[in-house]
């Protein structure tokens, strides 16, 4: 039986009611729900090399399920998006059990992540950071004019599949500005640009947590990855913030006023 | 919990929007289909999907869906069961064919079957009824 086997079975015995990873089905490895834990069930599970959002999965189970606590395997950008989806309300961290996964150096290269491994490594050995800036440097040394350009010409390619705000962990909102026919007009392709990007890469702010799933999902190759991880440079550089690092520090974009008035008047509280 | 088969479940399946044949899983919790992800190791899609591929479960479980089968009578369509109306299709399909040969009928699939169905109502058209007369609503 394979490690991961193992685990599942012990977390399942110690209290976890499911245990959601990645498991081979007929030859193709996708997300699946782990809750007998019997051979059969075991038979295929997997790590994975292929990423899926995990957590936003997790967070609809826990609202379907609420009396129920599930394990699920956690890459770094899991554990981020976990952690924000916790300060947004949207997940309930006391009932998930993480198991850790660290992502290979090769993976950690390919994606470019500044942080490719969990608090806590259960599967994998701790590979060393990669951060990448994706385009950004490139983009940076044009002229303004000539940098609105650029991204118009990439957002001319959008064909408005929604893939990107689909796959994302971060967005769960139950209304969506991308769907206000005040905002985005409806049934037009390409969606005005650059202000169907800019909604989003604006919503972005202290929520992405640069786990690059939206530039995986684009069917036409915008490098969205590089947009929000600049919203993430412009979040750390003006507010110090960075989304889905640290569980205790408050999201500033949360709140108004500084954080000890919050603080202090929680405690009047 | 129910049954652990229906908590929740993906399961690997192709779009039937068009003749692309993009890899979704389809999710289902309780048993119920709530929604579509990208197949990411699909040899055709690689876990990119379009609008309609990532709304290809919403009719399914649409409210307006027809859940019977319909019949025309005196120009207004009522529900009927499923025994009088392949009756119906069967006669009219024979009329036709008999009064004008096989190429007086034709078929029209749809987007909203599985590709299994729409490959039987093209082998039905072209293997029995033999026309050639078959056609798609989504077809590229």
């Amino acid at each position: 039986m394979s490690e991961l086997a193992e685990i599942i079975k012990e977390k399942l015995r110690d209290g976890a009611d499911a245990f959601l990873c990645l498991r081979d089905c007929e030859g193709t490895v996708i997300p699946a729900l782990i809750s007998a834990g019997d051979e059969i069930e075991l038979d295929g599970v997997q790590v994975g090399s292929l990423r899926y959002p995990l957590e936003k999965i997790l967070a609809r189970l826990q609202e379907r399920y609420p009396d129920k606590r599930f394990a699920v395997l956690a890459r770094g950008c899991d554990e981020r998006a976990m952690i924000e989806l916790a300060k947004l309300e949207q997940l309930d961290l006391d009932r998930v059990v993480m198991v850790g996964v660290a992502c290979s150096a090769g993976e950690a290269e390919a994606c470019g992540c500044d942080r490719p491994y969990p608090g806590e490594i259960v599967l994998g050995e701790r590979a060393e950071p990669a951060p990448s800036r994706g385009i950004i440097d490139e983009v940076e040394s044009l002229t303004p004019s000539e940098r609105l350009e650029w991204w118009k010409e990439q957002f001319s390619r959008c064909i408005k599949c929604y893939g990107c705000r689909n796959i994302c962990p971060m967005c769960f909102c139950k209304e969506c500005a991308l769907e206000d026919p005040k905002l985005v007009e409806p049934g037009v392709i390409p969606p005005e640009s650059p202000s169907f990007h800019v909604i989003r890469a604006l919503d972005m702010a202290g929520r992405c947590i640069d786990c690059g799933l939206c530039e995986e999902a684009c069917p036409a190759e915008i490098p969205l990855r590089s947009l929000y991880r600049k919203m993430r440079e412009i979040m750390e550089e003006s507010l110090g913030y960075r989304a889905g690092e640290s569980v205790e520090e408050k999201n500033p974009l949360s709140f108004l006023g500084s954080e000890e008035d919050i603080e202090k008047l929680e405690q009047e509280d | 919990m129910p049954d652990k088969e229906n908590i929740y479940r993906l399961v690997p399946s192709t779009c039937v929007y068009c003749g692309t044949g993009c890899g979704v899983l389809l999710e289902s919790m309780d048993g119920c289909l709530t929604g579509v992800l990208p197949q990411k190791d699909h040899p055709v899609s690689v876990g990119s999907l379009c609008i309609k591929g990532w709304s290809c479960h919403e009719f399914v479980h649409a409210p307006n869906r027809l859940t019977a089968p319909m019949i025309r009578r005196d120009g207004e369509l009522v529900e009927t069961d499923w025994e009088t109306a392949l009756e119906a299709v069967a006669e009219g399909i024979d009329r036709a064919r008999g009064d004008g040969g096989p190429d007086a009928v034709g078929f029209f699939a749809s987007a909203r079957c599985t590709n299994e169905e729409n490959y039987l109502l093209q082998k039905f058209a072209r293997a029995v009824v033999a026309t050639n007369n078959i056609d798609h609503c989504a077809r590229l």
